[in-house]
């Protein structure tokens, strides 16, 4: 306990004299948090339209006013040939091109129908889709709206419509950075943890201290100790950061227990702490050790749900993100924000980042060897 | 001075195909300054590797403070200091706290690091850059500060690795009053260098060709036996006999 005690006084020491630690895990978190949520917003605006309004008439101008009113498309270009229009769509002026006939108007009063046209840029495969789906909606809505005003007040409508009305659980005003805000604090957790471990283990190995410490009788287990407790509670400083902007900037109040966060995030930083003493074990210098849990993490970020839904990856992708610990987190951190789960409830999760902490460590601590 | 520290038989250390310390065989005994001379990539540095516990030899036998090196190293590093051709303090620790430092993880008491520390610091004339970071004091002194770091535990042998690499000579001469002092108090001294001064400085010393002992004996005794006029004579009709690259 005594030679713990020396590894944590000199580790804390050199913890608090470098700067760049301190910019990393002061800085670092605040600037994420503050910037990352905004730009990672699946709401599709602003798609950029061009109308190609053959017709000229009453009806096409009333539908064109009733899609731009909605706050999902810009007007980009009013032009009067689809090769023009298309032209747009060419120059990225235009995301969507809504061609409108000649003879809309007479079609839709004489034979109750009409047909328009839509052309989509799928470059952006999620803007084309959800811009074509909203399109296709606001239109709808005012074809009926066309009906209704025709058929004066009707006794029953020949017509059957059936008319969804959904309520959004859980965020209820289906609010982006509620679920972002918890995932990105998350990511934060594991490079911190993860980066400042393997780099701070491979700078000594560099420096040489490693070997120093080597030739005394400090225990492997004392050493890696005194090496995971720091950066454990870093760790959880950064969480509690991480948290109060949450709170103060995005006002996101956690549905669940505090506890049941610093629960988790505290099982979960052995496993990430764990990842970066293994990727010091098999790095050599600095540059290894970036360039591997840069690597690593790519793989975390793209496989752990945080952008991309888990549910609609394809089967071999589902089993590779059941081995990403980030996954467990994230999920966790969604459930105990928005959905306000205990303990109880993430039991199994809890189970899983526990045997990634087991994994990870053990296969550290066998692989870290005090001779060659 | 009988007392014999560390005696090594046929021990050898193989890189795959490479034979970096072909079966070397010798006694240190207590008290002594045992010089390890050789070329570089004559396998010095492998050599004491294995004796301080941070390699595992391929065959042979050794032991080091009455400790077997293959079963019992956790207890020769209670024994031994070593200091390594890297310089090994943290430069981002003050003089005081690496002192502190490594008094505290040999499990020394608060007292006996807080009295050996002024002794260190009366010593190397050092009490005014006590409480300056490692990094901001010159080279000569931060190499002195690293002997008397790895003697801070009064262990009872010391592995010096080329300990004076890059330092002036007035400061080598400097270092090895500290050896000297050093080796009064009863604590063994085997050191590596490849500079034939500091071999003179030595009780015996042993030499060092293509990972064999090629000599073994007094700097005086050396200089007769091999006809020579100093030991660099004798470290070059030794040494040119070498086949082995420099690595």
């Amino acid at each position: 306990m005594r030679t713990l005690r020396f590894l944590l006084q000199k580790e804390f020491r050199q913890i608090f004299r470098d700067p760049s630690i301190l910019r990393i895990i002061l800085v670092l978190p605040v600037i994420q948090l503050l910037i990352l949520p905004w730009a990672a917003d699946y709401e599709i605006k602003e798609i950029k339209l061009a109308v190609v309004d053959l017709d000229h008439s009453g009806y096409s101008m009333k539908m064109i006013n009733k899609i731009i009113s909605s706050e999902y498309f810009v007007l980009t270009d009013y032009s009067s040939s689809y090769l023009s229009a298309l032209d747009d769509v060419d120059k990225d002026k235009a995301d969507l091109v809504l061609q409108i006939p000649v003879n809309f108007e007479k079609d839709l009063i004489k034979e109750s129908q009409a047909k328009l046209f839509i052309a989509i840029n799928a470059i952006n495969g999620v803007k084309a889709n959800l811009g074509g789906a909203y399109l296709q909606n606001i239109i709808q809505d005012y074809n009926r709206e066309v009906r209704l005003q025709w058929k004066q007040i009707p006794r029953f409508s020949p017509e059957t419509q059936i008319e969804i009305t959904s309520s959004n659980w859980f965020n209820p005003l289906m609010n982006y950075k509620y679920f972002m805000v918890p995932g990105i604090l998350v990511l934060l957790l594991t490079m911190v943890g993860t980066n400042l471990t393997a780099v701070n283990i491979v700078r000594e190995k560099e420096i040489g201290t490693i070997e120093q410490i080597n030739v005394t009788p400090v225990r492997k287990f004392h050493f890696i100790l005194g090496k995971l407790i720091p950066f454990w509670i870093l760790g959880l400083f950064v969480l509690t950061i991480g948290l109060g902007i949450s709170r103060f900037v995005y006002g996101i109040i956690p549905a669940g227990n505090f506890g049941t966060i610093y629960v988790l995030a505290a099982v979960y930083l052995l496993a990430v702490l764990g990842l970066g003493l293994l990727l010091s074990t098999y790095s050599a210098n600095q540059q290894q050790a970036m360039l591997l849990s840069f690597f690593i993490m790519m793989i975390f970020v793209l496989m752990s749900g945080l952008y991309t839904s888990i549910d609609s990856m394809p089967g071999w992708a589902k089993m590779i993100t059941k081995f990403n610990p980030v996954t467990y987190f994230i999920e966790v951190m969604r459930m105990v924000v928005l959905k306000g789960s205990s303990l109880t409830d993430i039991r199994y999760h809890l189970l899983a980042i526990t045997g990634f902490a087991v994994v990870l460590n053990g296969w550290a601590v066998v692989s870290y060897r005090k001779r060659s | 001075m009988n007392e014999i520290m560390i005696t090594t038989e046929k021990l050898t250390k193989k890189f795959g195909e490479f034979t970096a310390v072909d079966q070397i065989s010798f006694d240190v005994h207590k008290g002594e300054i045992f010089g390890f001379l050789g070329a570089n990539g004559a396998g010095k540095t492998t050599a004491m590797r294995m004796l301080c516990g941070l390699l595992l030899p391929t065959s042979g036998k050794a032991t080091v403070a009455g400790y077997d090196v293959y079963r019992q190293n956790e207890k020769i590093k209670r024994n031994i200091g070593y200091m390594s051709q890297k310089f090994s303090l943290y430069e981002d620790l003050t003089v005081k706290e690496n002192m502190k430092f490594y008094g505290g993880i040999y499990g020394k008491s608060d007292a006996y690091i807080k009295q050996k520390t002024s002794f260190i610091l009366d010593q190397l004339h050092l009490n005014s850059e006590a409480n300056k970071l490692v990094k901001s004091i010159p080279l000569g002194w931060k190499q002195k500060l690293a002997f008397s770091v790895a003697i801070f535990h009064e262990p009872g042998i010391v592995f010096l690795d080329e300990p004076t690499g890059g330092v002036d000579p007035v400061t080598r001469r400097d270092f090895w009053k500290l050896i000297y002092e050093a080796a009064d108090t009863g604590i063994t001294i085997f050191v590596t260098t490849h500079y034939m001064d500091e071999a003179e400085y030595c009780n015996r010393v042993c030499i060092m060709v293509d990972g064999r002992i090629e000599a073994l004996d007094s700097p005086g005794q050396l200089i007769k036996t091999y006809n020579a006029q100093s030991m660099d004579d004798v470290f070059l009709k030794l040494a040119r006999k070498a086949v082995r690259v420099d690595d």
